[in-house]
C-alpha cells in the first residue's frame, strides 16, 4: 500500500516542520511515507488568479507525481480542494490529463481526514497542556466538508483545552493572492479573525491550513500578540512526543 | 453607469472607478462599517436559526435549485405560458430588450394616463432601469414607498443592499435626513420615524397616478405575479393608483402556484430570518367587476438587459437562479467591511460581483470586481439555491485573462509561477536564492519590510523568513532516520481498512458508466466515461 505525501509548496518552502510532522507522526502507525520529488504546487494561485495555462504547467506536475500511489495526503484543505474541486475543471480539455485528475481526486485526502476516515484513528495518544483554539480554513469546511475530523482528534489530547473561536466559519482574508492585490480589504478581514483568536485567550492557534495561519499569525506578530501558530499535525506530533516522554 | 453620490453634499467627491478604491473609501468610513457589521450580522445570524428551526432545510434548498434549474432550462415554454395567463387575465404584457427600451415604454404609459405622480414598492429591477430619473425629467413625481428605498432616495443614493437598501446608514443618520424632510428635529427614535414616514407616504399613495412594483417571481401556470414585502407598501401600490406598471427581470418564472410554496419557505427565511414574509400578494391581472379595489389597467415589462446572455453558458447560466434574498451578502466577509457602493454596480455583494459583469457582456470597466474576493464559499453556502458564486468568481477571472485582459504586472507574476512551478528543479533552485535574497532582511525569523511585492501583505503583517531547509531537502535524512528507529508494523485494523478503501475504488472504477447515468450527476458520468475509455486505450 503506498501512501504518498503531496508537501504543498507553502510546507515544502516556509513551514517543513508541518510536513515532517505528517510524516513522523504516519511512522508511528507503521505507514511508510512515499515522497515524490518531481511534485511541485497544486496550481491554485495561477487558477484563482484566472490563469489556468500556467496553473495546469504546475497542477501537471502533480498528476504525475502521484499516479502510482494508493493514498495521497496533504497537510491543507486548500491544496486538497483544488485537486477535488477545480483539477476536473482545469483539465476537462485532455482527455488522458482528465483522468489522472479523476483518479487523483479519488485518492487524495486531506491530513485530518486520512487519520480519521482511512486510517479510523480519533486518539493518536498525546498530551498537549495546553488553551488552544481551531480555526476552521474556508475550503477543508466547504470545499471538503471536513468538519468533525479535526475536533474529534483535538478533543482526545490530554491537557488540551479547546476554546470555540467566535465567528469561526469567517474568511481570514487570506484567499492566496488577494491578500495581495486586494490588501486593505484582506487587512480589515485578519484584523477582525485576530481579534477573536484573541478574545479566547488562547495560547496556540491550530488551524488545517498554514496559509491561512501565515496570515492570522503574520499579523498577530504585527500586533506584538504572542499567539503561537501550528497545524493539526504538528500540535499531534508534539503531543505525542511529549506524552512519550513520560 | 451609476455611481453614488455621497450623502454630504457639502463634501460631494468623485467616487473612484476602481472597487479598491471604493473599498478603501468604504473602509474609513467607521459609521459605514458599524452600521453594515450591526445588520448584516443580525440578518446572518437569523437566517441560520431559521434555517435550523424549519429542520429539513437543506432537502428543501436543494428542492429550490431544483425547480430553478429546471424552469431556467425550460423559460422559453414557461415564459410563453406565463404571457399568455396574464393576457387572458388583461394584463398588457410588454418584453423590454434593454433598460432603454423599458424606460420608453413605462414613459409612454405614463405620458398615456397624463401621470403627475407615481409611486414604487421596492425593485431591484427599477434600478437597473435608473426610472425615477427617467420619470422626474418629464415632471413626474416618482416616490419610493418601502422605508429603506425612501431613505436612500431622499439621501440621493443607491440601495447599497439587496433587500436593505439603506444598510449603511445608522438611526442617527436616518432622523438627520428625514428632519430636513419634516422641517422639524425628529429624534433618533425608530417608532417615531417610521411614523413620520407612513405619515407622509399616505397622501403620496391617495395622489398617486401610477403603481410601480417589482416582482419576485411569476407563475406561469395561472399567470400571476408575486411580491413580497413586509411593509404593505406594495399592497397600497398595487391597489391605490388607477395604473399598475411592473417590473420584472425574464428569469422571475416558477412554473406553478405549488413552487412558490417552496420559495415562499426559502426566500424570506434567507433574507431575514422570517417564516413568511408579512405581506405576500398574488396578482393575476387588473381589478375585476366585483373587485373591491385594485387598478383598472395592469402592464407588465418583462426585461432582458442581459439577463440571456446568461442561457447556455455552462459556467453562468446558474445566475438566472437567483432569487435575489441578499443572503449572500450577509454571508459575505468582504461585503461586510466594504458595503454595497464599493462594488459599484446596482446588485452588490458576492451576487452583484458576478452579475454585473454577466449583465454588462463582461465589458473591461468590470473587471475587478471579481478580484474583491477571497473565494470562501460564504456565499455559496448561504445561497439558498445553491449558486456556486465563488466558482463563478474564478470563470470571471479566467474571462479576463482569456480576454487579454490581465495586468501586466500579474500576468509576468503567474509566467514565472509557471517557468518555477513546471519543475521541480527549478522550485528547488528558488527556495535557495529566496533564502539568500531575504538575508538583509530578516530579523528574528521574520520580515517586514514594506517594500516591492510585499508592500500589501506587510501593511498588515509579518512575513515569516524561509526556514535553512526545504522539507525536501530535509527528507532523505529523515527518511532514513525513520527507517533506522525501527518502523512498528501497521496494525491488522488499519491495513483492512485502507484495503477496503482501495478495493471500493477499483470496483467503482470498473463500475460501467451507464451505471452511473442513472445518478444525478450526469457530466460526473460522462468524463468517467473518458476516463474510462482513456485507460482502455493506455492498456
Amino acid at each position: 500500500m503506498k501512501v504518498s505525501l503531496f508537501i504543498t509548496c507553502i510546507s515544502d518552502v516556509v513551514y517543513p516542520r508541518v510536513a515532517a510532522a505528517i510524516v513522523k507522526l504516519l511512522n508511528r502507525y507503521g505507514i511508510e511515507v512515499d515522497v515524490p520529488d518531481i511534485q511541485t504546487c497544486c496550481g491554485q494561485p495561477a487558477f484563482n488568479s484566472g490563469y489556468w495555462d500556467e496553473a495546469r504547467a504546475s497542477a501537471s506536475t502533480i498528476l504525475d507525481a502521484f499516479e502510482a500511489s494508493d493514498f495521497v495526503v496533504a497537510p491543507s484543505g486548500s491544496c486538497t480542494g483544488m485537486i477535488h474541486h477545480y483539477y476536473e475543471e482545469l483539465f476537462k480539455d485532455d482527455r488522458v490529463r482528465l483522468a489522472q485528475a479523476i483518479r487523483l481526486k479519488e485518492k487524495t485526502y486531506e491530513f485530518t481526514q486520512f487519520l480519521v476516515q482511512v486510517l479510523g484513528i480519533k486518539d493518536v495518544g498525546a498530551e498537549f497542556p495546553h488553551k488552544v483554539t481551531y480555526h476552521p480554513s474556508c475550503h477543508g469546511t466547504r470545499l471538503l466538508g471536513i468538519k468533525e475530523e479535526p475536533r474529534e482528534l483535538l478533543s482526545h489530547v490530554r491537557g488540551l483545552e479547546l476554546i470555540a473561536l467566535p465567528h469561526q466559519e469567517d474568511c481570514c482574508g487570506f484567499g492566496g493572492t488577494f491578500a495581495v492585490k486586494m490588501s486593505a480589504i484582506s487587512g480589515a478581514m485578519v484584523e477582525e479573525k485576530a481579534d477573536h483568536v484573541l478574545v479566547t485567550e488562547a495560547e496556540v492557534l491550530v488551524g488545517l491550513d498554514m496559509g491561512c495561519l501565515m496570515n492570522i499569525g503574520g499579523h498577530l506578530e504585527y500586533r506584538g500578540e504572542p499567539v503561537r501558530i501550528m497545524h493539526v499535525a504538528e500540535l499531534l506530533e508534539e503531543g505525542v512526543r511529549r506524552a512519550h516522554e513520560h | 453607469m451609476l455611481m453614488s453620490i455621497r450623502a454630504d453634499h457639502s463634501t460631494v467627491q468623485k467616487t473612484p472607478d476602481s472597487v479598491k478604491g471604493r473599498a478603501e473609501l468604504a473602509l474609513n468610513n467607521e459609521f459605514l462599517r458599524r452600521a453594515v457589521k450591526f445588520t448584516t450580522e443580525r440578518l446572518k445570524s437569523g437566517k441560520l436559526a431559521a434555517a435550523e428551526e424549519h429542520g429539513n432545510w437543506e432537502e428543501w434548498r436543494e428542492r429550490g435549485r431544483q425547480i430553478r434549474l429546471h424552469t431556467i432550462a425550460h423559460l422559453d415554454y414557461y415564459l410563453e405560458q406565463f404571457v399568455n395567463n396574464a393576457r387572458a387575465h388583461g394584463v398588457h404584457v410588454h418584453f423590454a430588450s434593454d433598460a432603454k427600451e423599458a424606460v420608453q415604454l413605462t414613459m409612454r404609459i405614463a405620458k398615456e394616463k397624463q401621470a403627475k405622480s407615481a409611486v414604487k414598492s421596492k425593485s431591484m429591477v427599477s434600478e437597473e432601469l435608473h426610472i425615477n430619473h427617467a420619470l422626474e425629467e418629464e415632471g413626474i413625481e416618482a416616490i419610493e414607498t418601502d422605508l429603506g428605498e425612501y431613505i436612500i432616495q431622499l439621501a440621493h443614493e443607491t440601495p447599497s443592499h439587496i433587500i436593505i437598501p439603506a444598510i449603511h446608514k445608522n438611526r442617527h443618520q436616518i432622523a438627520e435626513l428625514l428632519s430636513k424632510e419634516a422641517g422639524e428635529d425628529l429624534p433618533p427614535d425608530t417608532a417615531v420615524l417610521a411614523g413620520f414616514v407612513r405619515k407622509k407616504l399616505r397622501e403620496k399613495f391617495l395622489e398617486a397616478d401610477i403603481g410601480m412594483t417589482g416582482c419576485n417571481f411569476a407563475i406561469a401556470e395561472t399567470g400571476s405575479m408575486v411580491l413580497f414585502e413586509n411593509e404593505g407598501n406594495g399592497r397600497m401600490v398595487s391597489t391605490v393608483p388607477k395604473t399598475q406598471i411592473t417590473f420584472m427581470g425574464m428569469e422571475r418564472i416558477i412554473p406553478t402556484l405549488d413552487d412558490l410554496e417552496v420559495m415562499a419557505t426559502l426566500l424570506p427565511r434567507s433574507a431575514t430570518g422570517q417564516r413568511l414574509t408579512v405581506y405576500m400578494s398574488v396578482l393575476s391581472g387588473p381589478r375585476r367587476a366585483a373587485d373591491a379595489d385594485g387598478p383598472e389597467e395592469m402592464h407588465i415589462i418583462i426585461l432582458d438587459n442581459g439577463r440571456s446572455l446568461q442561457l447556455g453558458d455552462t459556467h453562468f447560466q446558474e445566475l438566472l437562479n437567483c432569487i435575489r434574498c441578499g443572503a449572500c451578502l450577509n454571508a459575505c466577509p468582504v461585503y461586510r467591511h466594504i458595503g454595497g457602493h464599493a462594488y459599484g454596480g446596482v446588485y452588490s455583494g458576492p451576487i452583484g460581483a458576478v452579475l454585473t459583469p454577466a449583465l454588462n457582456k463582461n465589458m473591461a470597466e468590470w473587471d475587478d470586481i471579481a478580484s474583491a474576493s477571497s473565494l470562501c464559499g460564504a456565499c455559496y453556502e448561504a445561497c439558498p439555491v445553491k449558486i456556486p458564486l465563488h466558482d463563478m468568481l474564478v470563470y470571471l477571472r479566467h474571462r479576463k485573462v482569456e480576454a487579454g485582459r490581465g495586468e501586466q504586472a500579474e500576468k509576468m507574476g503567474m509566467q514565472g509561477f509557471r517557468f518555477i512551478m513546471s519543475d521541480a528543479k527549478r522550485l528547488k533552485m528558488i527556495a535557495k536564492l529566496g533564502r539568500w535574497v531575504q538575508k538583509p532582511f530578516v530579523r528574528d525569523g521574520k520580515i517586514t519590510t514594506q517594500i516591492g511585492p510585499l508592500k500589501g501583505w506587510n501593511a498588515y503583517r509579518h512575513l515569516p523568513s524561509l526556514p535553512s531547509e526545504t522539507f525536501r531537502e530535509q527528507w532523505k535524512q529523515l527518511e532514513q532516520e525513520l527507517h533506522a528507529s525501527g518502523r512498528p508494523t501497521v496494525h491488522e485494523e488499519i491495513r483492512a481498512r485502507m484495503e477496503k478503501l482501495v478495493a471500493a475504488r477499483n470496483q467503482s472504477d470498473h463500475m460501467h458508466a451507464g451505471d452511473m447515468a442513472r445518478s444525478s450527476d450526469l457530466q460526473a458520468a460522462s468524463r468517467l466515461k473518458a476516463a474510462e475509455g482513456e485507460r482502455r486505450d493506455e492498456r
